[in-house]
């Protein structure tokens, strides 16, 4: 209640130097509109805001989901397999060195202007993160457990299964949280570089058009979006995961 | 009962090239409680390891027991997993086999052990003595007859660890044992046989008489007590 209640002040100081900002300036409503005019923008645009909307939630979602199960199999092969760790590590670390942003004219012309290349572009920049944290997690196994293992001989694959990866999960559930907040970027970076649809294309159009009232509706309606995806990630996580595989932890 | 086997080791125990116990001859006798004791590093654990067949990068040159699927283990921590319930951490060791566990009898070990009422609830809802009592359950699930103890109970307040000295004692019955320690009056109160290993050699201390677990306040039990920690602290 006490949260809701600071989040709310916190919002309203926002709002208030926004509108401080307009008043002190005098600056023309195509430069910075009002957050009173914002407000009846996105009211008025629901239907445009809404079906735009939906199609960039759909391509971070998509692209979270893809992105996640990707990355869990890549750290269960990377962690498992010390052949494919040396040859594929060196090429993972190099991978990060271009930047994501740089590829997605690339992925653009490879995948088409629809929700291919933009899944793609979520996916590719969240991959890394999730990746990595859970190939860590795998890697990092507390030892009296493995040990406890090997005495109760298991094989490898119930080792895998019974104590490597439930013992990883919470390190899997941190690249989750880090994914949550990237994967909105890859998305509107792809809608930026070429599309017919969703926030970003709504974003750069109205922008063209000096209706920065719209750009800026398009804008909040993504920032909530990406404020619930992660609340969302962070609830799913902590409950399903967190929770259950490090109580001592949470 | 069947006879457990013996535990017997005769070499040398090192690290890479760093030796660590030279011409070593150690013997565990079946069906015995063997507590072993020394200075810290001295390679208590390396050895026990090597009879857990946990070889993490051991070397070690001469004759070792062959006993690969008889041992069960259990160390300071009690390495419970925290996902699993208590009565599933008991049964750890069928699923890790792929067998299928019996759980009732993980109930009945659950409830020798004190804590037949606590089986669903989970490690960290649990005392550190407590816990051990589960691990304690663990070990008598695997139903091995060489159990390695390596300081079990050396997290443990005084009153606890003397309360699970008489658990082990009773529910490890019949079973070959070999237990490091740091502690002298565990050392009195539970070997059959007491061993202070030394990088040069080993050496038996003669036992207290009578059956295990032996009273705390018993006249030679006190004496021979005495007696360890004098050798130990000299050995330092
Ligand atoms: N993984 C390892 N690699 C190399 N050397 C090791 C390794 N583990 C232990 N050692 C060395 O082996 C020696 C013996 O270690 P060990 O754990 O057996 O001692 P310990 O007698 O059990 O001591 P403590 O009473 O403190 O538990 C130590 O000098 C230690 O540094
Ligand atoms: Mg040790």
């Amino acid at each position: 209640m006490k949260q809701l209640a600071v989040t709310c002040a916190s919002i309203f100081l926002g709002l208030a130097l926004w509108q401080g900002v307009i008043w002190a300036t005098d600056l023309p409503r195509f430069i910075l509109p009002a957050p009173a005019l914002v407000a009846q923008t996105i009211w008025e645009s629901r239907a445009l805001l809404a079906e735009n909307a939906l199609v960039t939630i759909s391509e971070v979602v998509l692209g979270l989901i893809l992105g996640a199960a990707l990355g869990f199999g890549s750290g269960i092969v990377l962690a498992t397999s010390p052949r494919v760790r040396a040859l594929v590590q060196p090429l993972l670390v190099f991978s990060q060195a271009v930047p994501v942003f740089a590829l997605a004219p690339i992925l653009t012309l490879w995948f088409g202007y629809g929700l291919g290349s933009k899944i793609a572009m979520a996916l590719l920049i969240i991959y890394f993160p999730v990746t990595s944290s859970f190939f860590d997690a795998l890697m990092r196994v507390p030892k009296n457990w493995l040990d406890m293992g090997h005495v109760m001989s298991a094989n490898r694959a119930r080792l895998l299964w019974h104590i490597r990866v439930p013992a990883a999960l919470p390190g899997f559930a941190s690249g989750l949280r880090l994914a949550a907040v990237y994967a909105p970027i890859g998305a509107i970076i792809g809608e930026w570089v070429g599309a017919s649809k969703g926030l970003g294309y709504l974003m750069l159009l109205a922008n063209g058009r000096a209706k920065t009232d719209l750009m800026f509706a398009a804008l909040i309606v993504l920032a909530v979006f990406t404020l619930i995806l992660h609340a969302g990630v962070s609830a799913f996580v902590k409950h399903w995961i967190e929770r259950r595989f490090a109580p001592d932890q949470h | 009962m069947k006879i457990a086997p013996g535990l017997n080791f005769r070499g040398s125990i090192g690290w890479k090239d760093r030796v660590l116990l030279r011409d070593l001859d150690f013997a565990a006798r079946p069906g015995e409680w063997t507590c072993l004791l020394g200075a810290s590093g001295v390679g208590k654990s390396t050895l026990l390891r090597l009879f857990a067949g946990l070889d993490d990068g051991i070397q070690f040159d001469g004759t070792l027991s062959d006993v690969s699927g008889q041992v069960a283990m259990m160390a300071q921590s009690d390495a419970l997993l925290p996902w699993l319930t208590v009565l599933d951490n008991v049964l750890i060791g069928a699923r890790l086999r792929g067998e299928t566990a019996d759980r009732s009898r993980g109930q009945d070990l659950l409830i020798d052990v004190g804590l037949g009422d606590h089986s669903h609830k989970r490690p960290h809802e649990l005392s550190g003595g407590q816990r051990q009592r589960v691990a304690l359950a663990r070990v008598l699930m695997e139903d091995r007859p060489i159990v390695l103890l390596d300081e079990p109970f050396s997290a443990l307040d005084a009153l606890t660890r003397s309360q699970m000295q008489d658990l082990a004692a009773g529910v490890l019955r019949g079973k070959t044992v070999l237990m490091v320690t740091h502690d002298p009056n565990e050392a009195v109160r539970l070997g059959h046989r007491i061993i202070i290993l030394t990088q040069q050699s080993l050496e038996a201390i003669e036992p207290p008489t009578g059956d295990i677990p032996r009273g705390i306040e018993a006249e030679d039990v006190l004496r021979i007590q005495a007696g360890l920690l004098q050798k130990l602290r000299t050995q330092i």
